[in-house]
């Protein structure tokens, strides 16, 4: 402030024109600082209370860059080198988790336009083909993603098998993998139904028609008479809510199909991703060994209650 | 003749067929990618098993090295870029699929018309044509079950700790071909068969042959006990006279225990000489504990059932082995 401060007063206009200056001041030096430091955006402490570490081209930075972000920590922060390339694991696990992203995300989509009653469910898919801005591309990336996934989850199973990966110490997560496989299939059956159109309702009555011979808990499976199973109490019944497709069924599918099996979906993904960790990461591409080099079991132990970390 | 092709084109072309026409594509490709790089394995196993000396300090992984190299990289960027650009890809390739191709709807859901061929989603078709050689409990039921507690009983029942972490066939040839048998012989290929051959009434429709729902098969099958003239004349004799109606019944399934008795002793017989057959797998089969061999042996046994009774059923027409008032195998 090198004006004139010293003795003399000044009215109210001075006053005024004092403290412009000043604003203009403050805003020409710290809006000068502000902008220079955005050119470097990671000293912002907006940028640290989001990643919490700066990005640098250090290891130490690289690392913890990975494991202080809730998604990318589920990687470890080095991998084996010759895991990066495509040829070992194809990215097959990667892309069905991907897909399985695009799916929720589209799905969540979806939601917004469909009901699932009789009346709407029809209706709603033509509304969505006709008339939804984006609505037929929202549909067919769902549909073709859904398929996709498929593929890519038996893909996937395929490299776990031809490389052994599901060897010590992975077998628990090849049955978590089972799992997640059997949830995916269920996951696009129980959405076939969904467009409540000819192609969904005769799938899934060709499918649940199978429940009915349900040794013991279907009405026309083996025994199930005998155990006094109906068209009324099987577990076609239970799985449609009624002894028909119908409106039930449609509920059931939906919610099947958009909260329950996803969510159990997530949940054993989350395990899946956690044991490939725990289990020292993706198993190879290791070191081939040879068959010198088994070492002979030291008597027989049951599957059941042999000592883990034994070969 | 000619053919039909365009019935083939219908079949190839329809969107949700699609997936299965991909299939047919991406299964032998990454089957020969894997193999490829099984076989290059292979060598070097090979070569390092006949140079013990350089085995020590070989570097014994076929992808490129340099001492200098480390072992490990950072995740980020090494993996993150490629998982990144996996997703961009992929991302592409769906935009295009979905810009290209429309999910099939058809008419509103009718349950007084019904569809001809009233076909399951196309990943559930390998069940559903097991329904041509099994009853709906065994092949909706039982083996959906038996697939999933087969597939994770693998690891478990595996007792070969050779090929963890790498591609290999010379190491694994017992567990490759079983793999292999079941998901892409009695898996993906039926599946294709759903999709590619099974017409109207689920008649087998050569491809480019039209699909005619008019066309009638006259079903010749027979029951097993039918061709060996299973009657119940013998037991009649032995049974009370008030139960004497029953005898053909009861006869049936007296008969129809014997030929599934047969089998599975046969069959597990002959899977335990494969498990036995070179002094490698003699080695592992050493390995295995009694629970391991006898679940291996039943999982085995079981499933080789599926191409024993279709092939029953496509040479010699028999419907049923074992008949029973409660199920019929
Ligand atoms: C929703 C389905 C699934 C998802 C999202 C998924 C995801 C993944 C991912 C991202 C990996 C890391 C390595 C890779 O990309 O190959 C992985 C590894 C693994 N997966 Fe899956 N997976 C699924 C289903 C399965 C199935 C069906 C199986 C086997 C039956 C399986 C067994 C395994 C095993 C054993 C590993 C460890 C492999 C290794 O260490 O090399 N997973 N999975």
């Amino acid at each position: 402030m090198a004006e004139d401060n010293g003795g003399k007063r000044t009215g109210l206009l001075g006053r005024v024109r004092e403290f412009a200056e000043e604003i203009k001041k403050i805003f020409r030096e710290k809006g000068k600082e502000e902008i220079e430091g955005l050119k470097d955006p990671e000293k912002t402490q907006l940028y640290r209370s989001i990643f919490r570490v700066k990005h640098e081209e250090t290891p130490r930075s690289r690392s913890l860059g990975v494991l202080s972000n809730v998604f990318l920590h589920l990687h470890p922060a080095k991998v084996n080198r010759d895991a990066t390339r495509y040829n070992y694991t194809w990215g097959m696990g990667g892309i069905t988790f991907y897909l399985f992203i695009v799916l929720t995300f589209t799905g969540v989509l979806l939601m917004f336009y469909y009901h699932p009653s009789k009346v709407q469910a029809f209706l709603d898919i033509l509304y969505l083909e006709n008339d939804v801005p984006f609505g037929k591309l929202l549909r067919n990336m769902h549909r073709w993603a859904a398929h996709l996934m498929i593929i890519a989850v038996w893909l996937h199973m395929f490299r776990v098998f031809l490389t052994g990966s599901y060897k010590k110490p992975r077998e628990f997560n090849w049955c978590v993998g089972v799992l997640l496989m059997v949830l995916t299939l269920l996951l696009s059956f129980t959405g076939y139904l969904l467009p409540d159109d000819q192609l969904g309702f005769w799938a899934v009555t060709v499918g649940t028609n199978m429940a009915r011979a349900t040794p013991g808990l279907g009405h026309e499976g083996p025994f199930g008479s005998l155990l006094g199973m109906t068209p009324y109490n099987d577990v076609r019944f239970a799985l449609l809510g009624g002894s028909i497709v119908d409106a039930n069924a449609l509920l059931r599918a939906y919610i099947w199909h958009c909260i329950a099996i996803p969510l159990i979906a997530s949940v054993f993904m989350g395990v899946h991703f956690w044991r490939v960790r725990k289990d020292g990461g993706i198993s190879g591409p290791s070191p081939v060994m040879l068959e010198s080099e088994i070492k002979e079991d030291k008597g027989p132990r049951p599957v059941i209650m042999r000592p883990s970390g034994m070969v | 003749m000619l053919g039909d092709w365009h019935q083939l084109w219908e079949i190839v072309s329809a969107p949700d067929n699609v997936p299965i026409v991909a299939l047919l594509f991406l299964v032998p490709f990454y089957v020969w990618y894997a193999f490829r790089q099984a076989r290059a394995n292979d060598e070097l196993i090979e070569k390092l098993e006949a140079d013990p000396a350089a085995a020590k300090t070989a570097h014994r992984k076929t992808q490129p090295y340099h001492p200098k190299w480390d072992r490990e990289v950072h995740t980020w960027p090494y993996l993150m870029r490629v998982e990144f650009v996996a997703a961009i890809l992929v991302t592409v390739l769906l935009m295009v699929w979905s810009l290209t191709l429309n999910a099939p709807l058809e008419e509103p859901s009718n349950p007084n018309v019904t569809m001809n061929p009233a076909k399951a989603p196309w990943y559930f078709l390998g069940l559903q044509e097991m329904l041509v050689y099994f009853d709906p409990w065994i092949a909706g039921v039982v083996m959906p079950t038996l697939i999933i507690i087969g597939l994770m009983a693998v690891p478990y029942i595996d007792a070969n700790p050779l090929g963890n972490g790498y591609y290999t066939y010379k190491q694994r040839r017992f567990a490759i071909w079983t793999f292999c048998l079941g998901f892409i012989g009695l898996w993906v290929a039926m599946i294709s068969i759903g999709t590619f051959i099974r017409g109207p009434g689920w008649m087998w429709f050569w491809p480019t042959s039209t699909w005619d729902a008019e066309r009638i098969e006259y079903a010749v099958n027979r029951n097993l006990d039918a061709v060996f003239g299973i009657n119940g004349a013998w037991l009649v004799h032995l049974m009370p006279v008030a139960n004497r109606a029953y005898s053909p019944i009861l006869a049936r399934i007296i008969f129809g225990f014997f030929p599934i008795a047969l089998y599975f002793i046969v069959a597990s017989y002959l899977v335990y000489r494969v498990m036995n057959s070179t002094n490698f797998t003699q080695r592992i089969f050493r390995r295995m504990t009694l629970l391991q061999i006898v679940t291996t042996d039943l999982l085995l046994v079981l499933m080789l059932a599926l191409p024993v009774k279709i092939l029953l059923r496509l040479i010699f027409r028999i419907k049923y082995i074992w008949v029973t008032p409660w199920f019929s195998i």
